[in-house]
């Protein structure tokens, strides 16, 4: 009797712990808000409904830069979540903090999880891999700026509204046509300036940003796109475009203005970002098309590839070590083909893995949704080049708002677009080296 | 003013008194500001895994900048024109409510509702106004013939935020100039209508040096109003542009902080700023008090 009790004591304690282990939480720190939040939930939800060992606990903090400052903070006060989302041009930032993240491919090795980044998309990959080619964070949401045009509008210009312009010569003349018949006073706007106008405008034309393949390889890197004659020429374009209607500027930074002028039909084009899509599809009371973005035809070896922007998933350091197992099998029920055609297809971010991709197509989604696999046909339309693979510089979101300044005081017409790209990279230098002497 | 001189039985009472106040002070002042002063001589890394102390060089690279320099001017110009609007447009409003006599409840009522809005609501519904693809306002100064572009020209741009952040301060200001023209004694205003004066001669003769204390200390609150606490409107509308027209001193300050995480360089800022105001108030204090009639 009394073994038995004993016996039924021991069990009870052997059982106790591994009930406690059930409760071990895992904190994730994200900016995805509104309907994209609510998908982070359910996305949570699923996986910890999948197994019993760990919960996942999504918590919304704000935009982007304010989540990743929230953590920084958190992790000067020791409070870091496990699971932080990091927008892309913070990649620099996290990579430079040694002692405060755990890179993913020791991540998931330390815990035997299966992770092969071979089977991720290669620019998606490229990325977020450190000069050795080990990838250091988890990329959840990754998205790549697209051209989406009113069908409506091309139809009263006169223009067939299953073509979109391809070169930018096109979208001059269509712009122009577009305005000459009244079907609307602007021919495009833009959302991201940095990011469509100059990110992914030199690696669609295989030019580079900066040396050191664009930062990749060193944060000694300095900018030279001042270099760079197609973008001068582009932005001197630009300049003109916004004189005579072709062009409206919608604000530095993300373009805030630039959704309300292409839903109100005031401009016949957006380039935005592929993740922009859902609220196009909600916004919009006309057809919309979807092409990628166009280019300078005389520029050698363009189209190359566009690159992404969007957010990738670090893990902190300083927790317990059981927890660690839990962030690693997170990451990889999010890489399971399911769980990644479900996000791609419901958010519009990109497939990151090629079996996503193909999960996608068997599924018929892009058969019923014409338009949605531009995004991921523009990232692979050439293996990436140095220039086309990405860009890592620390204080690069000091950088891109100097991209704006400078930008708007082109457009403005107080300086011309050489000026305005020779001042990015002055300012820009300075900043780098701000960055690479703060990591001394 | 006299002075009254109290004397304590126990040498420690008024200690005990002035505790509380000087713990708060050090707490919620000397700490912060000391930490700042600190903050400003180092350079770190935004994870503070790597702090070095640089002495003065975040001050050498801000006062080497030129659009700092700039940024002054522009902080400069927002704060005279905020404040002069902001008092101004209330001490009308007060002085037409003040006439009233059964709606004037009603009236104090609706001007005073606006500064319950939290500033990024009002931020936004600024932004909804002026935008320029759907708002209203520039839909209507098109009519005009004037082409608004507050994304593109820096005029606009401030006029845009000067107008934002002043009306957030309307009724503030209006509540105080309110109590203030009521505290005036008729009296001095009749006999003067009895001696032929016409209203606006009373006014500026009489009411306004009376209401002197009131503008005085409107025109104090307002300045740091303008200078410390309109981040959240700029962010809202303009977010310091276009090429930084609207790049006032404190919203650099949260801009390089909060969202680029270089901490000595808006630590140094805050210390810069710290010294403007205590400047400030010395002038304020100084000479202009002079010329208050309490």
């Amino acid at each position: 009797m009394f073994r038995q009790s004993l016996m039924a004591a021991t069990a009870l304690a052997l059982v106790a712990p591994a009930a406690a282990m059930a409760q071990t939480e895992i904190q994730w720190w994200h900016a995805m808000s509104g309907r994209l939040g609510e998908l982070v939930g359910e996305t949570a939800a699923t996986f910890n409904a999948s197994q019993s060992d760990y919960v996942i606990v999504p918590s919304y903090r704000g935009t982007y830069s304010e989540a990743m400052n929230a953590a920084i903070a958190a992790f000067r006060a020791g409070e870091q979540p496990h699971i932080l989302q990091v927008f892309e041009v913070g990649t620099g930032t996290m990579m430079a903090a040694e002692g405060a993240i755990v890179p993913i491919y020791e991540l998931m090795a330390a815990h035997d999880v299966h992770f092969d980044p071979q089977e991720y998309i290669s620019t998606v990959v490229g990325y977020y891999t450190d000069p050795d080619g080990n990838m250091l964070s988890f990329p959840f949401n990754s998205s790549t700026p697209i051209l989406y045009y009113n069908k409506d509008v091309f139809q009263a210009a006169g223009l067939d509204p299953e073509v979109a312009p391809t070169t930018w010569a096109e979208v001059e003349q269509f712009s122009q046509q577009i305005i000459d018949s009244g079907a609307a006073p602007c021919g495009f706007t833009t959302r991201w300036p940095s990011w469509v106008q100059m990110e992914n405008f030199l690696a669609l034309h295989n030019l580079p940003l900066g040396t050191e393949q664009n930062g990749f390889a060193g944060f000694d890197a300095e900018l030279v796109l001042n270099q760079q004659a197609p973008l001068v020429r582009h932005w001197e374009n630009l300049a003109r475009w916004q004189a005579n209607g072709v062009f409206k500027w919608a604000g530095g930074n993300d373009g805030p203005d630039a959704g309300p002028t292409f839903y109100s039909g005031e401009c016949a084009m957006m380039m935005e970002s592929s993740a922009g899509r859902a609220g196009v599809m909600a916004n919009a009371n006309f057809q919309v098309g979807y092409a990628m973005l166009p280019y300078y035809d005389d520029v050698e070896g363009a189209p190359q590839n566009s690159i992404i922007g969007g957010a990738t998933l670090w893990t902190l350091s300083g927790h317990d070590e059981g927890d660690y197992e839990g962030v690693a099998r997170f990451f990889e029920f999010l890489s399971t083909p399911e769980q990644q055609a479900w996000w791609h297809q419901s958010t519009g971010y990109l497939p990151i893995t090629q079996a996503a991709y193909e999960l996608s197509q068997e599924q018929g989604y892009y058969d019923a949704n014409p338009g949605a696999d531009v995004s991921i046909r523009q990232m692979n339309l050439n293996p990436p080049t140095e220039n086309s693979r990405g860009l890592r510089f620390g204080n690069y979101l000091q950088i891109r708002d100097v991209v704006s300044e400078e930008m708007e005081a082109m457009l403005m017409g107080t300086i011309t677009a050489q000026q305005a790209a020779d001042n990015v990279v002055r300012r820009g230098n300075e900043l780098l080296r701000e960055f690479e002497s703060s990591l001394q | 003013m006299q002075t009254k001189r109290m004397t304590f039985s126990s040498r420690w009472l008024p200690y005990a008194l002035l505790a509380p106040q000087v713990l708060i002070t050090l707490v919620f002042f000397i700490w912060p500001a000391s930490q700042a002063l600190w903050q400003s001589m180092l350079r770190q890394d935004p994870f503070g895994l790597r702090t070095t102390f640089v002495w003065f060089r975040n001050f050498e690279r801000l006062f080497d900048n030129p659009l700092y320099l700039a940024s002054m001017k522009t902080t400069a110009i927002f704060s005279v024109a905020t404040t002069l609007l902001a008092m101004s447009l209330s001490l009308l409003f007060a002085v037409m409510v003040n006439r009233m006599l059964r709606s004037r409840e009603w009236y104090t009522t609706f001007l005073v509702w606006p500064y319950a809005v939290a500033p990024a609501i009002a931020g936004v519904l600024w932004w909804f106004m002026f935008n320029t693809s759907v708002g209203i306002v520039p839909y209507m100064l098109q009519g005009f013939g004037y082409d608004w572009n507050h994304r593109l020209d820096g005029t606009d741009a401030m006029i845009l935020v000067v107008l934002a952040a002043a009306w957030k301060q309307i009724s503030y200001n209006f509540l105080f100039f309110l109590a203030g023209l009521q505290s005036i004694p008729q009296s001095l205003i009749e006999a003067a209508a009895i001696d032929g004066a016409s209203r606006t001669k009373r006014f500026w003769t009489i009411v306004f040096p009376l209401l002197s204390p009131t503008t005085f200390f409107l025109m104090v609150v307002n300045v740091v109003y303008a200078m410390f606490d309109t981040f959240g409107v700029i962010h809202a509308t303009t977010e310091g542009g276009p090429a930084q027209a609207t790049n006032i001193l404190v919203y650099n300050v949260f801009r390089d902080g909060f969202v680029n995480g270089n901490l000595g360089a808006s630590a140094a800022q805050s210390v810069v700023l710290m010294g403007i105001v205590v400047v400030l108030t010395v002038v304020q204090f100084r000479w202009i008090e002079r010329r208050v009639n309490y």
